[in-house]
């Protein structure tokens, strides 16, 4: 387990079980940069993690390997519940990806690009139509399923995006910085949205970003990771508890966590120097 | 006072007109570019055609050398019975070659797309293939080849497939990488990445070479039939101008000159709309902006 305790706060129904161990993880690449260096992490079924560090700290690398886009060079992952021989992924459902970008298809309509997963399952579009619409209300856009992703603003590409990675009822949602390139009205509305959403559905959450502020407001725990090699510097709890909003934005608790949070960052950033010696 | 110095900019003259002058400035001069595409390139036409009428009628020019436009309007319709059936067969050949190449210049470069090492190993021969002027391979063709009409397609196949080819290969190897990603994360088979992905990313950089391809075969197609020479069954336009100039019948080598353009525009302008159709939902080409 990691170093300090969990708040259990906020999914009060979720189990405190890992869904994924990262075990002394560790990935270079053919360049020789060391990106991850003996990463162990558990991540517990239920949370919302944040993976919080400046670029370059092994986040996004760290977040391909559990997706299975990309494997370690060393140590192992863990899924506790899975049957021996058997890693979960996408393929059967059990993990969604979110990308930076929305990542949509831009010569299929709302519809089929959300269907894509069921698609690829072999599912009609007729057979699927249900999971469809059920994920695009969740999101907000089920007025627009004929539309084509062009005639959408860049919220609602992401949306559309969030929208099939919930097509499949994953278990385990991994988002890489997806709200980054939008602006901070549309990035608030759309934290709410998420969080209602994690609420509501209890998936686990790994949410990449480089954002302070959004990971104290989302996450009820930060992993906060150095550079240089790419590494676990800091494990916090944010204990405040959910449903959270404005006011919590706005509130005392939050600004503390965010201080805290801002200062591991800040201990992470001038360690980075140091790995070296 | 209120002096409304820059009448675009405040938004108090907003208030007081409801579109702004710009805007319909804007706008008018949209409406005039538009009549302008048609009507200039029309104007230079009736010119050419008057100019050429005169000098022909005022420097007593012989109708062997250069025949005035009434001329060649005469032989087109006098000819017609024989310059109509001879175009049939050029389109024929010319079409037929575009469908071969398009099938070929496709199923190489889906073939391509499987594997970087048969890319690697046979995309210079098709490069060499392109570069070796058509009228010096014809000859052999036609001395392999039993049917005449297999070897015009073959020799106007080998004009028009190359950028077929080349284009289809670049957009098979477009695909957004997240997307592949994407696919990869929901274990798609090599086909389903192929036929949901790669596909229809290739397809405008396809329609850009469908485009030149469609004016190619029709060059591939009038250049194999000039090496093809003699007439008989299945002779085409290029043999009628031949034939024609042997016969220094001017008037009618310029009115088969100008069904073959007249065909290479017909070509190239239904390519176009089919091009428009099949991008018009979502690629940024054919997609009108107000700005």
């Amino acid at each position: 387990m990691s170093a300090s305790p969990i708040n259990t706060a906020g999914s009060a129904t979720a189990p405190r079980s890992p869904i994924v161990s990262l075990q002394r993880v560790s990935k270079t690449f053919a360049n020789a940069t060391v990106a991850l260096k003996d990463m162990t992490l558990d991540i517990n079924s239920g949370e919302f993690v944040s993976l919080l560090g400046p670029s370059g700290c092994g986040k996004s690398t760290a977040l391909r390997i559990i997706a299975g886009l990309s494997s370690p060079t060393a140590g192992r992952l863990v899924w506790p519940d899975a049957r021996p021989g058997a890693q979960p992924g996408a393929q059967d459902h059990a993990i969604s990806f979110v990308f930076q970008e929305p990542t949509l298809m831009p010569w299929a309509t709302v519809f089929d690009n959300v269907h894509l997963p069921l698609k690829l399952k072999g599912q009609s579009a007729d057979a699927s139509r249900k999971a469809v619409m059920e994920a695009l209300e969740m999101v907000g856009l089920e007025r627009f399923a004929t539309s084509y992703p062009r005639e959408l603003s860049g919220g609602m590409k992401m949306r559309v995006s969030i929208a099939r990675a919930l097509v499949t009822k994953p278990r385990l949602l991994l988002m890489d910085e997806p709200f980054a390139a939008l602006d901070e009205i549309t990035r608030f509305r759309l934290n709410n949205d998420l969080l209602r959403l994690w609420q509501e559905f209890g998936w686990t959450v790994i949410f990449v970003t480089h954002s302070v502020f959004e990971s104290v407001y989302l996450s009820n725990r930060i992993v906060v990771m150095a550079a240089r090699p790419g590494r676990v510097v800091a494990d916090l709890a944010v204990d405040a508890p959910y449903p959270r909003d404005e006011t919590f934005r706005t509130s005392h608790a939050y600004s503390d966590h965010c201080r805290s949070a801002s200062e591991a960052l800040q201990a992470a950033m001038a360690a980075e120097g140091d790995s070296g010696h | 006072m209120t002096a409304n110095l820059d009448t675009t900019a405040s938004p108090n003259a907003e208030a007081a007109a409801p579109v702004d002058p710009a805007e319909l400035r804007k706008a008018r001069r949209e409406r005039i570019d538009r009549t302008a595409r048609w009507l200039l390139p029309v104007v230079v036409m009736v010119a050419t055609i008057a100019l050429w009428q005169w000098y022909v009628v005022a420097f007593k020019v012989p109708h062997y050398i250069l025949p005035g436009p009434d001329r060649v309007v005469q032989a087109l319709i006098a000819d017609w019975s024989m310059l109509w059936p001879a175009l049939l067969i050029t389109i024929a050949i010319t079409l037929g070659a575009l469908v071969i190449a398009t099938i070929g210049g496709v199923g190489l470069a889906v073939l391509f797309a499987q594997s970087k090492w048969v890319e690697m190993s046979f995309f210079p021969y098709a490069v060499i293939l392109q570069v070796t002027p058509v009228i010096v391979i014809a000859p052999l063709i036609f001395i392999y080849v039993p049917s005449k009409i297999a070897g015009l397609l073959i020799c106007a196949w080998i004009v028009a497939f190359f950028p077929i080819l080349s284009n289809t290969t670049l957009g098979l190897n477009s695909a957004d990488h997240n997307l592949r990603n994407l696919f990869q994360l929901y274990g798609a088979t090599r086909w389903q990445t192929l036929r949901y992905l790669r596909l229809p990313a290739a397809l405008p950089y396809f329609l850009g070479g469908l485009k030149i391809a469609g004016g190619l075969s029709l060059i591939g197609a009038i250049v194999a039939e000039f090496v093809a020479g003699t007439g008989g069954l299945g002779s085409g336009l290029a043999f009628k101008i031949l034939e024609a100039s042997y016969r220094l019948n001017i008037p009618r080598m310029f009115a088969a000159i100008l069904l073959i353009s007249v065909t290479g525009i017909i070509i190239f302008a239904s390519l176009s709309v089919l091009s428009h159709l099949l991008l018009r939902h979502w690629h940024e080409s054919a997609i009108k902006r107000d700005s």
